[in-house]
């Protein structure tokens, strides 16, 4: 059953060819089997999912898109008595009393909640081993990262624990770790997806999203969580598109755009291989590629890393020992109880940004840094509106390497944040990415990462679904859960 | 030397929004701890704020009553500060871009003249929610359920010279809030509260001294208090030789004095940003349009009317309508029965007044409404009573529900009506003072008084006194 899709999936449950019951047992089972080897799951919940597929089944006339449906999600999104910790030691106590807005969706849409998905901490990462339940390993290769920060959410799916998952993407933790673990992943426009339980991180830029093996399996799960959402200022009251409905829609003609800046000599050659070969695909799809301009392309990495830490630092001032979450043994009193709550609360990847980002607001750093980057931010939006003048989307792989080797980046931060160059300038301007899987080198696999103009994520997917209907790479499976 | 005193006022307004700024909980005051403190008010994570749109109307009705710009954008920030009371580890607020800048409004002093006083700004801001230091041996309580109540921060430029004007200012925004009904102005409850920023200067100098803040000061006594000991110590610290350090400072009613909390050097670096979770507030220009429209009777102007259309004078003017509730029961009283605005002036600043004060209650609440005074009033004017037994009357009509009539008949307070037994009993003290006939003929005036004084006693205080002087003038003459 793990080797269908979860389109295919949708498709066998509404015909009766399986129950949800007998397809949730069989992810538990494999859960139970195989994320020993792999940490992706920081907690797993076999009653909740048997109850939530029993009332799939028996509610057979109901037409939810997504009705018995298995799924994983990210310990980021709150979901009502179930712990939430952000693989924190902060909230390694925190039982949710409340529903994402996306889990709420879920839920109204059918879906099975298997469990949830190991990260790095508070989402601060790009290889899931910031996390206070240890490091996520890789299916292709358990010496290796599975990319971060949804980690968990990616390695599941690839390793066939879950059919699909729900990630967030911050700089790139949606697409990063799709590709680096031969998944799908997309991005949606901010705006398109409450944000409402999911635990902050950089609010302007924080965005969940789908998993799947296929654009088309990441469509259905858009379709059921996204929307405008009251409780979210920020989430936009734009018509959603039928995103399942649209994906056989004509490719032909559309033109695609690759950065210069993304293409030059440093790139790595097998990368740049792959990218060709999908580059062939595309074209023989009817798509027109041509080069583009992001002349500030270079400069995001360092506006987010003013930005994002900036938010987060007053973000997480909320974990400060007093109403929920970790609190030191008995503090002195309220510096102490402050001081040592956070300080043993937080690990060293969230303590560093916290920092960075307090620094980057404080009186007389204010302007050179943050006012500075929001400028950069602008010119990077303005670069991408130029682009989709000519383009309809922008071509570039998701990440400048394949998996790396645990521990190889974690004492070397500023390599680590490099992991995100080509994902990164796509959350400051808010638009959607797409990461899908084009091959694999040395048995790593390689993504290729797609972006389109504001609340196109139809053209991203209908692009990726048409590519996949080409090609197999997508389907391409770890041998060692394979069966 | 001469010194000159120099004073900005902040006051904080909570706006009677049912529900907080942010989120839906709801913002009564006194219920129980932490039953009004919801997801967002307690920062779990993962929730986000919501802009409660009535308290966006509010804002801007008080920009609109003190003749101030309303930005058509205006943007929430961060200011991030760690206290218990504050959940999330910052106050949402404003800070480059407030909601209401640049209004002003006129004052009246003392001696009758006016001043007007410039507004800078007023912004919004969500309250944060009480540390409980009572009845937690060694620990702290939090309370939250005021936080994420409404406020508007309401800042004057630096155009006050005397703790008189600073109250006279305080007294004007209090009355605004309350006619335009965007706060209960409660001072008690802490609806509505003030900081004072005060410094002083040679009489002449152009430069501002260094100031210091008084901080969170809930009376109109306290603020004229507070002022008028820290401008004495600035300028004791000066003339001894030493200097004002700018610095926050608590007053304490106690003692009566204000007392060092903390220095500019320890004073907090907020590290204010834009809220990445809301969006700037816009001001759809047909709902501004609106609420010009529907402002209600600002004091000023409803003073202004009350002279024109009562023939009242300046003083009772102002004084009636010092507070809304006060002026529009005033004006149910005079149109109920037709009664002289003086008289029900008279009353309702005073006799009523002061019942008010001493049972502590509102107008809404007080057992005398407009039509039960009105009534009184009506038996005063008609003379069926005195103004002296009417005072015995309201007393009786605080204390129990009979009317006015019944309470008059019970305790046979009317006048005497009957003119020829009046008549006769005038004749008779006549006859029997000879003496005083006599003085008075003779051109002695105040002898009037004694025969006034006979007649009431004789009549058990019911006589009418315009009666009384016309048959006795008549008679002596």
């Amino acid at each position: 059953m793990h080797k269908l899709t979860l389109s295919q999936q949708i498709q066998a449950l509404s015909n009766k060819k399986i129950s949800s019951e007998e397809l949730t047992r069989h992810y538990l089972e494999r859960i139970e089997q195989y994320d020993s080897q792999l940490n992706s799951f920081v907690s797993v919940t076999p009653e909740l999912a048997i109850e939530a597929a029993k009332k799939a089944d028996a509610e057979s006339n109901s037409s939810a898109l997504l009705k018995g449906v298995p799924i994983a999600l990210k310990d980021i999104f709150c979901m009502d008595g179930t712990k939430t910790s952000c693989a924190s030691k902060m909230l390694d106590n925190f039982i949710a009393p409340y529903d994402a807005t996306v889990v709420t969706k879920l839920k109204q849409a059918g879906v099975v909640t298997l469990g949830k998905t190991n990260m790095d901490e508070f989402a601060m990462g790009s290889s899931s081993e910031s996390s206070v339940h240890g490091s996520v390993k890789n299916p292709w290769d358990t010496l290796r990262v599975p990319g971060g920060s949804s980690g968990g959410s990616a390695a599941a799916v690839a390793a066939r624990l879950a059919p699909a998952s729900l990630g967030t993407d911050t700089g790139g933790s949606i697409r990063q770790p799709a590709a680096l673990c031969g998944v799908t992943g997309l991005k949606p426009t901010y705006g398109r997806v409450s944000r409402y339980g999911m635990i902050a991180y950089a609010s302007s830029l924080d965005q969940g999203g789908p998993f799947g093996v296929s654009a088309q399996d990441c469509a259905y799960l858009l379709q059921a969580i996204a929307g405008h959402d009251p409780k979210d200022s920020t989430s936009v009251d734009a018509p959603v598109s039928d995103y399942v409905g649209s994906l056989e829609q004509s490719v032909k003609g559309l033109r695609i755009g690759m950065p210069e800046e993304f293409f030059d000599p440093q790139l790595d050659e097998g990368i740049a291989q792959k990218i060709s070969e999908a580059c062939v695909v595309l074209k023989s799809m009817g798509c027109e590629i041509k080069p583009i301009s992001l002349p500030n392309a270079k400069l995001a990495i360092a506006a987010y890393y003013v930005i994002a830490p900036a938010e987060a630092s007053s973000n997480l001032s909320r974990y400060d020992g007093a109403r929920y979450g970790y609190r030191c043994e008995a503090p002195k009193d309220l510096q102490d109880m402050y001081y040592r709550s956070r300080t043993e609360g937080f690990g060293e990847e969230v303590k560093r940004r916290i920092m960075i980002g307090t620094y980057a607001l404080s009186a007389g750093y204010y302007d050179a840094y943050y006012v500075k980057a929001q400028k950069i931010r602008r010119l990077i939006s303005e670069d991408y509106q130029q682009a989709f003048a000519e383009v309809d989307a922008v071509l570039s792989p998701t990440s400048p390497s394949t998996a790396f080797k645990i521990n190889e980046k974690s004492d070397d931060p500023v390599t680590m944040y490099l992991s995100d160059i080509y994902t990164i300038g796509v959350n400051l301007a808010g638009l959607p990415g797409i990461s899908l899987p084009i091959g694999l080198q040395q048995g790593l696999p390689v993504g290729m990462q797609l972006v389109s103009n504001y609340f196109t994520e139809d053209v991203l997917l209908r692009l990726g679904h048409q590519y996949q209907n080409n090609t197999q790479h997508h389907l391409n499976m770890p041998s060692a859960f394979e069966s | 030397m001469e010194w000159e005193v120099v004073i900005g006022l902040e006051i904080h307004v909570q706006l009677n929004t049912k529900s907080k700024i942010f989120s839906p909980a709801a913002t009564a005051y006194g219920a129980e701890p932490n039953t009004q403190a919801c997801a967002v008010s307690i920062a779990l994570p993962g929730v986000l704020p919501v802009l409660n749109k009535e308290v966006v109307k509010k804002a801007a009705q008080f920009g609109l009553a003190v003749g101030a710009d309303i930005a058509e954008q205006s943007i929430f920030d961060r200011k991030n500060y760690f206290y218990p009371d504050l959940p999330k580890g910052y106050q949402i607020s404003q800070l480059d871009y407030p909601i209401v800048e640049h209004g002003s409004l006129e004052i009246t002093l003392e001696d009758g003249s006016t001043k007007v006083i410039g507004i800078t700004r007023a912004h919004l801001e969500e309250d944060a929610g009480k540390s409980l230091h009572e009845d937690f041996d060694g620990m702290t309580g939090i309370d939250l359920n005021r936080a994420g109540t409404p406020l508007i921060e309401i800042v004057s430029e630096p155009e006050m010279s005397s703790a008189k004007e600073a109250v006279a200012y305080m007294r004007k925004i209090h009355s605004i809030v309350q006619y335009l009904g965007i706060s209960d102005g409660n001072m008690q409850e802490g609806s509505f509260r003030c900081d004072a920023n005060v410094s002083v200067r040679p009489k002449g100098e152009t430069k501002l001294g260094t100031r210091t803040e008084l901080k969170n000061i809930n009376s109109f006594r306290f603020v004229e208090r507070a002022i008028n000991y820290e401008v004495e110590r600035q300028i004791d610290v000066i003339e001894s030789g030493g200097r004002i350090v700018q610095e926050t400072r608590l007053y304490d009613a106690d003692d009566d004095s204000t007392r060092s909390m903390r220095s500019k050097e320890e004073a907090n670096d907020y590290r204010y940003f834009p809220d990445p979770d809301l969006l700037p507030v816009k001001i759809d220009p047909a709902m501004l349009e609106e609420l010009r429209n529907n402002m209600p009777e600002m004091p000023d102007v409803k003073q202004q009317r009350f002279i024109k259309d009562y023939g009242l004078n300046e003083e009772d003017a102002q004084q009636l309508t010092s507070s809304r509730d006060q002026a529009e029961f005033f004006e149910q009283v005079v149109t109920l029965q037709s009664l002289p605005a003086k008289l029900v002036a008279n009353w309702v600043l005073g006799e009523f007044s002061a019942a008010l004060n001493q049972h502590n209650v509102t107008f809404q609440a007080c057992p005398v409404n407009a039509e039960r005074l009105a009534s009184l009033l009506l038996r005063i004017d008609d003379g069926t009573i005195s103004a002296k037994s009417g005072k015995e009357v309201f007393q009786e009509l605080w204390a129990c529900e009979k009317s006015v009539d019944e309470i008059v008949e019970d305790k046979g307070l009317q006048q005497m009506s009957d003119t020829g037994e009046l008549e006769n009993i005038i004749e008779q003290i006549i006859e029997q003072s000879p003496q005083q006939v006599e003085q008075y003929r003779s051109g002695k005036d105040k002898v009037f008084g004694y025969f006034v004084g006979k007649v009431m006693k004789e009549t058990k205080g019911k006589a009418n006194p315009k009666q009384v002087n016309e048959i006795l003038k008549l008679k002596l003459s």
